[in-house]
């Protein structure tokens, strides 16, 4: 399927190296104390003694996952809920420190979260302008790809949408703006956590296509979804999380027989 | 389960042979990879900072938009708050209290006005910085900025809205006899060194507020006992005339007290130089330089740390 072409537009210059990563979050209150004002005391009280009686818990999200990630690959990442997927994704970008091992990257990744910098209660329009500088881009940038965005998200379909405050938008629509105004930017290497699964099916099949041509424009792109067939589309590669850990690291048919398999059961 | 563990995490993918044996590191060292997230040295986060600026600009002022985009008379309140603000401080201490000794009616409700919104101006910083990191998880979890950003963001949001302000106070000090003059050019420099010391203070609370997210509920306590030892609804030399004469100067040298009185100097005609502090423009240059300074640093020593979970 798409990994007709992996051998030809896959350079074998590293984009992403992960070494033995490793990452914890640290949880306060919620934990040991059941909330209580009695527990919260004892927390309190307890201060000074392990971490562990104040409440904190740790939570070992990914434990040791060594990858590398080379130009022009799309890597996907797939695992049950709660596998470190989007932690690790998070990694990547920088946006989580790590307890040990380190991540090398070329460039700076970008996380195409679907929660960006956007406010509801602007319109459309500043939006788009404040996604774009947000992401780093200058004023000139924005100006001149704001039309593309406009048209690739398809919000004007439907009327004009794009004057109206965002919070006024179907969920679908806002997910698409917000995909529209991140996919806006050519980057080194693209993190994309679950974006494709919003949309209408037509928007689905654009959005594909606009991550075939980031990869395309040189970039390397992770996608972290649970719609295997999304993955079978856009990645030559798959990773394998469960529990931290990386269960297997291959080309996509192979990881994802194995996937189906493990999950049919 | 046990079937595809034989697989283990074997790439199957064959890597290109050239590299093979290098360690992870020299690879990264041989491909000039950098360590993902890493805090850059300070001359270059300032460098990175004002490429930025634009985003500060756009994010403060839309910001300040939202803020008041689900009400009926939208823009309106920008003025309508801090005009309702004055009106019920007037009414306690105006007029119940008594808190204007020492001075005419036509000079204490414009300094009155002033105190309140200069002090509203450091004390809503103060609130949103610490706000600014803890508050804004997602934003700093999703995209790769400064993070000196929000703190600055917020208070230059602050600041556009003691512009909102500065139409009311004008009106006031008018309606009351200070008439526009040359010592009016002197609020420029005055606002500016305070909201140099606003955006420092802002950052430090931002970071502490980062790790101790708790401040915010703590905050608007210690922000009301600044406000009442800073003289904003009284004079503190007449109020503390018989009080040992170093808590009125640690008082007034307190850098809330010495902006708000800065400013009342340069806005109300009946309020001459001899209500100030000896020395008050260099105090007021080195609060500012110390904050933001020392707060810029102190808040760049994390970056690489805020939005940790």
């Amino acid at each position: 399927m798409a990994d007709t072409n992996t051998n030809t537009d896959r350079s074998d210059v590293p984009t992403v190296i992960c070494d033995d990563v490793h990452i914890v979050y640290r949880v306060n209150a919620g934990g040991g104390g059941k909330g209580s004002a009695t527990a919260a005391l004892s927390r309190i009280v307890g201060r000074g003694k392990a971490e562990v009686t104040r409440g904190v818990r740790k939570v070992h999200a990914v434990r040791g996952v060594t990858f590398t990630a080379y130009r022009g690959e799309a890597i996907g990442l797939i695992g049950s809920n709660g596998s470190g997927k989007s932690t690790l994704l998070r990694a990547v970008a920088g946006l989580l420190p790590t307890e040990s091992g380190k991540v090398y990257t070329d460039g700076q990744p970008s996380l195409l979260g679907v929660n960006a910098a956007l406010m509801n209660d602007l319109t459309g329009e500043r939006n788009v302008i404040l996604g774009g500088l947000a992401m780093g881009m200058s004023r000139e940038e924005v100006r001149s790809r704001y039309e593309g965005i406009v048209d690739f998200s398809g919000i004007n379909e439907k009327g004009d949408f794009i004057s109206l405050p965002m919070r006024t938008y179907s969920s679908g629509m806002g997910a698409r703006l917000r995909f529209a105004i991140a996919a806006a930017k050519n980057h080194d290497v693209l993190l994309i956590d679950e974006a494709l699964a919003t949309g209408d099916r037509k928007f689905q099949i654009r959005s594909e296509e606009r991550i075939r041509e980031l990869r395309k424009e040189a970039g390397t792109v992770f996608l972290v979804s649970h719609s295997n067939k999304s993955i079978r589309d856009t990645c030559d590669r798959v990773l394998w999380l469960e529990k931290g850990q990386l269960l297997m690291d291959g080309p996509t048919d192979e990881v994802l027989k194995a996937y189906e398999r493990e999950t049919a059961r | 389960m046990s079937d595809t563990q034989q697989g283990g995490a074997v790439a199957t993918s064959a890597p290109p042979s050239v590299d093979e044996g290098l360690t992870p590191a020299a690879l990264a060292a041989k491909y000039g990879l950098s360590v993902s997230g890493a805090r850059p040295g300070l001359v270059e986060y300032v460098r990175e900072l004002w490429s930025r600026r634009h985003f500060i600009l756009a994010f403060s002022s839309a910001k300040l938009t939202a803020q008041y985009s689900q009400a009926k008379l939208g823009q309106v309140w920008q003025v309508a708050t801090p005009l309702l603000n004055a009106l019920v401080y007037y009414l306690i201490f105006g007029l119940i209290l008594d808190a204007g000794r020492g001075m005419t009616k036509g000079v204490y409700i414009p300094f009155l006005v002033t105190g309140i919104f200069v002090f509203t101006f450091t004390q809503s910083s103060v609130m949103a910085g610490v706000r600014a990191i803890s508050g804004n998880l997602g934003l700093v979890r999703a995209l790769h900025f400064p993070r000196a950003t929000l703190p600055i963001s917020f208070s230059l949001q602050q600041l556009q809205q003691l512009m909102f302000s500065m139409i009311v106070l004008v009106a006031v000090a008018i309606a009351f006899g200070s008439y526009p003059s040359l010592r009016w050019l002197l609020l420029i420099p005055a606002l500016f060194l305070q909201f140099v010391f606003n955006v420092g203070l802002a950052m430090i609370v931002a970071r502490m507020g980062s790790k101790t997210p708790d401040l915010a509920q703590l905050m608007p306590f210690v922000m009301r006992t600044w406000m009442y030892a800073s003289g904003v609804m009284f004079s503190i030399p007449v109020m503390l005339a018989d009080k040992p004469a170093w808590i009125a100067d640690v008082l007034m040298y307190n850098p809330a007290a010495v902006y708000m009185d800065l400013i009342r100097f340069s806005l109300i005609e009946g309020y001459g130089a001899e209500n100030l502090p000896a020395h008050v423009w260099m105090t007021a240059l080195g609060w500012a330089l110390a904050f933001g300074i020392g707060g810029f640093v102190y808040f760049w020593k994390a970056e690489e740390r805020y939005g940790r979970g």
